[in-house]
């Protein structure tokens, strides 16, 4: 049981980052490739905010969403001067010189020995330290996201977004400034990458770099491109798949010395049969 | 009274002079129609008045008030809207929403908090009712026929609402039964007292349609005045067919 309930809580945090990203690729067509960085923009933050003051879980939390929002404005500043192509490479340059600085600011971060014994939250007088409790406040936290994004794409503003994936330059025509609608949406996403972080530092208790690292923003691509850009349901089935199918594998047989190997060979083979044959993802209602 | 005016507008492209030292000016309520051979700078001249080009020089007067430089997203507060030559729609979002997108709110604040009325839909509803296009509301412009996606773009501009159109050749590419449609818009919209701007190369929609005739040659004027005197003349004729 507590297998199962480790599994649901890793499922809704790759969720929560998941759904953020696809703001960004599935409703704006912006091809971000730094979520994991913000991600550990907020796990490192509220780690430094509970150790280093009295702060509790959810005030370090929120200060870290706002660090996130104000970083990634700055970010939006210059990604705003690039597009397509260019700007996803400048976002995994972005990626890089976070990762980078989580690796070597040894006095912030402790560099690659990690961060241990991060305190589980607690509020009101509820303690989330066992598995169970913590899947509740995690659940909640999700559905709160979900609902929230669902409230961003049913407004006028997100039909602007979706309008700027489509056609940005139309749009302007119409009197859209889209500068700051994209602006807008990147320092959204950011808190909400930030929140997944913080929330995943809590969970493990303990962070290290290579958990932001470049190849998890790219598995998170994969995640809201196997479920489905631009629908609210895709990047939760993505998740969902991309943290089951691995375990599922364990069960198929593979030699042990090639299991952990044939088990991403699978999952790519799966992205790549998907791609031809299902460009939009699962259930996505926009095609890259 | 001039609704447009352009004075001495300059749009160089690495030494080419697609728009060169030109000024116009379009009469609030009337047709105007722009002509010329290909590469006359025609379309050149709508992105540069739909401020989808910069200008190099020269100034737009939209009214009484002169401006040196215009950001695509300011047109549609000085009452100008266009359309393009290569149809430009949203294309993986439905009919309405193409229509609806431009009927919101422009700020990013106004926008996350205002929710469609029933004004906003029964005005969707009028103009997609008024080119043939409501049954296909809820499809996907990605799987329009080439016509209806010429008919969507004019049904947004009428959406729009505003006082001076521009349309770049609306024309192109239809068959007749789509061509009385848009002619049946642009008639309903200058019924409205809108002022017009169509680049067209048929000659039988400009002496139809227009009420004044600007025929461009490289980045300059030409000739100008009623469709019936202008068309007739021979450097026009020689413009386009040579000498």
């Amino acid at each position: 049981m507590g297998y199962i309930i480790h599994l649901i809580i890793l499922c809704l945090l790759f969720a929560i980052n998941a759904m953020s990203l696809n703001l960004l690729i599935g409703y704006t067509g912006l091809l971000f490739a730094a979520s994991a960085a913000f991600a550990g923009i907020g796990a490192y933050t509220t780690v430094f905010l509970l150790k280093s003051t009295e702060l509790g879980f959810f005030p370090a939390v929120i200060i870290s969403m706002l660090v996130a929002s104000v970083m990634a404005t700055l970010l939006g500043l210059v990604l705003n001067k690039f597009r397509d192509d260019y700007f996803a490479l400048v976002s995994v340059g972005f990626q890089v010189i976070v990762s980078t600085v989580f690796m070597y600011w040894v006095g912030f971060t402790r560099g690659p020995l990690g961060i241990p014994g991060i305190a589980r939250p607690t509020l009101l007088g509820l303690d989330f330290s066992s598995n169970i409790m913590f899947l509740i406040l995690v659940a909640i936290i999700a559905s709160v996201v979900y609902l929230f994004i669902k409230f961003l794409i049913g407004s006028p503003f997100g039909r602007v977004l979706k309008a700027i994936r489509d056609n940005e330059e139309a749009i302007k025509v119409f009197g859209y400034n889209t500068y700051f609608f994209k602006l807008t949406i990147l320092s959204l996403a950011a808190m909400l990458c930030a929140l997944a972080g913080a929330l995943y530092a809590s969970y493990i208790t303990y962070i290290s770099p290579p958990v932001f690292y470049l190849f998890e923003s790219i598995l998170l691509i994969s995640i809201v491109t196997f479920g489905g850009l631009g629908s609210l349901k895709g990047p939760v089935i993505g998740a969902v798949i991309m943290v089951l199918l691995p375990e599922a594998l364990r069960f198929v047989g593979f030699p042990p010395e090639v299991a952990a190997q044939m088990r991403q060979a699978v999952f790519g083979l799966a992205l790549i049969l998907l791609m031809l044959y299902r460009p939009q993802g699962l259930v996505g209602e926009y095609k890259l | 009274m001039n609704a447009l005016t352009i004075k001495n507008l300059s749009k160089h492209f690495d030494g080419v002079r697609a728009v060169d030292d030109l000024s116009l000016s379009f009469e609030k309520g009337r047709v105007t129609a722009l002509v010329g051979p290909n590469g006359s700078g025609k379309t050149t001249l709508m992105h540069l008045l739909s401020g989808v080009t910069p200008f190099d020089s020269g100034e737009v007067v939209v009214g009484t008030t002169a401006f040196s430089h215009i950001a695509p997203y300011d047109i549609s507060s000085l009452g100008i809207t266009r359309t393009f030559q290569s149809v430009q729609l949203f294309e993986q979002i439905s009919v309405l929403d193409n229509i609806l997108v431009v009927l919101t709110e422009r700020s990013v604040w106004a926008s996350l908090f205002e929710r469609h009325s029933k004004f906003h839909t029964e005005k969707a509803k009028g103009v997609l009712e008024f080119v043939g296009l409501w049954e296909k509301r809820s499809e996907k412009v990605e799987g329009l026929s080439y016509g209806q996606r010429k008919l969507l773009e004019i049904a947004r501009v009428l959406a729009m609402n505003c006082e001076i159109i521009l349309f770049d050749e609306p024309f192109a590419g239809l068959f007749p039964e789509m061509v009385k449609r848009v002619r049946d818009a642009i008639s309903h919209m200058r019924e409205a007292g809108k002022t017009i701007v169509f680049i067209e190369h048929s000659m039988q929609l400009i002496r139809e349609l227009s009420d004044y005739v600007y025929v461009l040659d490289a980045g300059k004027l030409l000739a100008e005045g009623a469709p019936a005197h202008v068309l007739g003349e021979r450097k026009v004729i020689a413009a386009y067919l040579g000498e």
